[in-house]
């Protein structure tokens, strides 16, 4: 019995190791559905013993990285700084022409009841880690309970949604990335509004599932959440559809190309607060106009120009065009605005327009008005800053009824031109707005919009004021 | 063929009695460093490199050890901690990675009692195929217990292997200046 013992030593700790982790296994397996957690304490010695040296290693090199980058990399800083501000200004008025959009969105959910969903407070978290295993696609942070981080919240980055938290320790906590096989997040097709559920696959990609195979799916669709999952809310990119093929059953295999770089996540934000409530109407009504920041940005205006008493119909000497300078806005009844409206609204590709260039705020009924009226139903909000900001002020500008000029605003250089013409009071002035094609995909409004190539390369004022 | 015989018969890599097996331990700082450096590696350099994610260190360390060390119950357990270490950072149930280095770490403590472990071409060969049969129990088990839908590609599973197997190579290499002769 002794030599059976010393001979077959080996195999019996070999089955009683095996024996105690497959019953281990089974009564986790089992215990799937309950929320207390076995394996806990485990988990806790795991993450405590590796995430410090990760982080420590993060930190070292998120150092070096910024001593690089401000010591030894500032030849480009200059110029990169031009550009950063160029870009501030035309997300400035993106920004407006969105708030726009939302304002009328907010409005609609007023008169609805309609309450939403929305990001109230998020914490960016520094990733440090990896399950280090490829059937299991989760990361860690390096954020935990300590620093209000608990299970189930959202994990984005600016590209799009990233995963949720699954478990938290102390100082860090466990991110399930959404193409896990195990996770899965309520989303909607943005054009066709179908709602499906994205899944991960054990190959690390994400399939759409729970969609008719009758329904028309195209690629290059995006998707994006849905909120039905509870977790995250509502709107944020997913990504786009890049493959749709008929399935086996009857619901269609999507595959769909994340937004977020899962591979290559570097920092992150988790949504540690969402609040749900219906928009007040003193949200609605207190939206910062796009005349707001134009005005801003506008050289000081400059006194009235001086008329002579003697001779009226005389124009004013030695206006501000005259001298090169930016002139100052001339006074009128706010058509101008309501034209760069006709404008933007002609740029849409229905065409469908309200007023036509030339048509005082007056006929048209207010420049807001038509601005939200020439809207084609459903469009999404379009990337064109130029129309984005002559809609935006012919809005702000014909419900405040001042002073007004045309505009000729570019993505790239945004100044306002004024196009008072000398010698014609400001009362007789009908002006017509110069609107530049925002892009190649717009249309301009007619034939008396001036197209981008006629625009001067100088920042003296343009003088285009027709009637 | 006469010269091939003639290499094989001077540098025998199967041995034939124990007393031509070297026997060799480590020191505590070693043993308890190197797996915990292994396991911090592999989660920590595929968030950089996601190529890396093919190598499995963790596995590697348990061949060697058990190879090393020659002793069934020493290499099982030490692929028991390892493996169970592993779990503990997936988000998973903990015991799949446990029960497969578990059998590989028996495996190898056992043919290493019967294989030269100076040998090149037998710590290659010998590391591609406990990467097979980890992955291979691996998948058993995650398919058969925990449910998982795993899919088994031969032609990833051999490539990692292959890959295991070269990275196996040099990193004992390394490794082998740890040793202590008993």
């Amino acid at each position: 019995m002794e030599n059976l013992i010393t001979r077959y030593g080996a195999v019996s700790v070999l089955a009683g190791v095996l024996f105690v982790q497959v019953v281990a296994l089974a009564v986790q397996v089992k215990r799937t559905d309950s929320k207390q957690e076995s394996t806990r304490l485990l988990r806790v010695w795991a993450v405590s013993t590796i995430t410090p040296l990760e982080k420590a290693l993060v930190w070292a090199q998120s150092s070096a990285n910024d001593i690089f980058r401000n010591y030894f990399y500032l030849r480009g800083v200059r110029a990169e700084n031009r550009e950063l501000k160029q870009e501030i200004q035309r997300l400035r008025l993106e920004q407006v022409r969105l708030a726009d959009d939302a304002e009328q969105a907010r409005r609609l959910q007023l008169l609805l009841g309609f309450k939403e969903k929305f990001i109230a407070k998020t914490l960016a978290a520094q990733v440090i880690g990896s399950s280090g295993s490829e059937q299991s696609r989760s990361v860690y942070i390096d954020k935990g309970t300590h620093d209000g981080i608990e299970q189930g919240q959202a994990v984005i980055t600016a590209d799009g949604v990233v995963g949720k938290v699954l478990r938290v320790f102390g100082s860090s906590a466990q991110v399930l990335l959404i193409n896990d096989q195990t996770s899965g997040v309520g989303v909607i097709l943005d054009k066709s509004r179908l709602q499906g559920v994205l899944r991960g696959t054990a190959t690390g990609q994400v399939v759409l599932e729970k969609i008719m195979s009758d329904e028309g799916v195209q690629m290059g669709e995006v998707v994006t959440t849905s909120g039905g999952d509870q977790i995250f809310p509502k709107g944020l990119s997913v990504g786009v559809v890049q493959q749709v093929k008929t399935g086996n059953d009857s619901f269609l295999e999507i595959r769909v190309k994340l937004a977020a770089n899962l591979n290559k996540l570097e920092e992150v934000l988790v949504v540690t607060k969402m609040d749900q409530r219906a928009p007040t109407p003193s949200e609605v009504a207190g939206t910062v106009r796009a005349v707001d920041i134009l005005t801003q940005r506008l050289p000081s205006v400059p006194d009235k120009p001086a008329v002579d008493p003697k001779n009226p119909g005389a124009a004013p000497t030695a206006g501000p065009l005259a001298s090169g300078t930016p002139t100052a806005p001339t006074k009128t009844s706010g058509s101008a605005a309501s034209n760069a409206a006709v404008g933007n609204a002609t740029a849409k590709p229905t065409g469908t327009t309200a007023a036509k260039p030339g048509v005082t705020a007056g006929a048209t009924g207010g420049a807001g008005k038509v601005s939200a009226a020439t809207k084609p139903a459903g469009a999404s909000a379009s990337a064109n800053p130029v129309a984005g900001a002559a809609k935006s002020a012919a809005t702000g500008g014909a419900s405040q009824g001042v002073t007004k000029q045309s505009t000729t605003s570019s993505p790239e250089v945004l100044k306002p031109t004024t196009t008072a013409s000398p010698g014609v009071t400001p009362g007789a002035i009908k002006p017509a707005v110069v609107q530049k094609p925002a892009n190649s995909g717009t249309k301009a409004p007619d034939k008396s919009a001036k197209p981008a190539a006629d625009k001067p390369k100088s920042d003296a004022p343009v003088e285009d004021n027709h009637q | 063929m006469r010269r091939w015989r003639t290499i094989t018969s001077s540098v025998p890599i199967l041995y034939t009695s124990q007393e031509q097996v070297d026997v060799y331990r480590f020191s505590l700082p070693t043993a308890i460093i190197v797996p915990l450096l292994a396991i911090f590696l592999q989660a920590f350099l595929p968030l950089r490199f996601p190529f890396l994610a093919m190598f499995d260190l963790p596995l590697l360390v348990v061949v060697f050890f058990a190879i090393a060390r020659r002793s069934q119950i020493a290499g099982l357990l030490t692929g028991a901690a390892i493996g169970l270490l592993q779990d503990s950072l997936t988000h998973q149930a903990i015991g799949v990675y446990g029960i497969a280095k578990t059998v590989v770490g028996f495996g190898a403590s056992s043919l290493g009692a019967k294989i030269d472990v100076d040998n090149l071409g037998a710590r290659f060969l010998g590391t591609v195929f406990f990467y097979m049969l980890h992955e291979v129990v691996y998948f058993v088990v995650a398919r058969g217990m925990v449910q998982l839908s795993l899919q088994w590609s031969w032609r990833h599973e051999l490539l990692s292997g292959l890959a295991n197997g070269f990275l196996a190579v040099a990193l004992f290499a390394v490794l082998d200046r740890l040793k202590q002769r008993t």
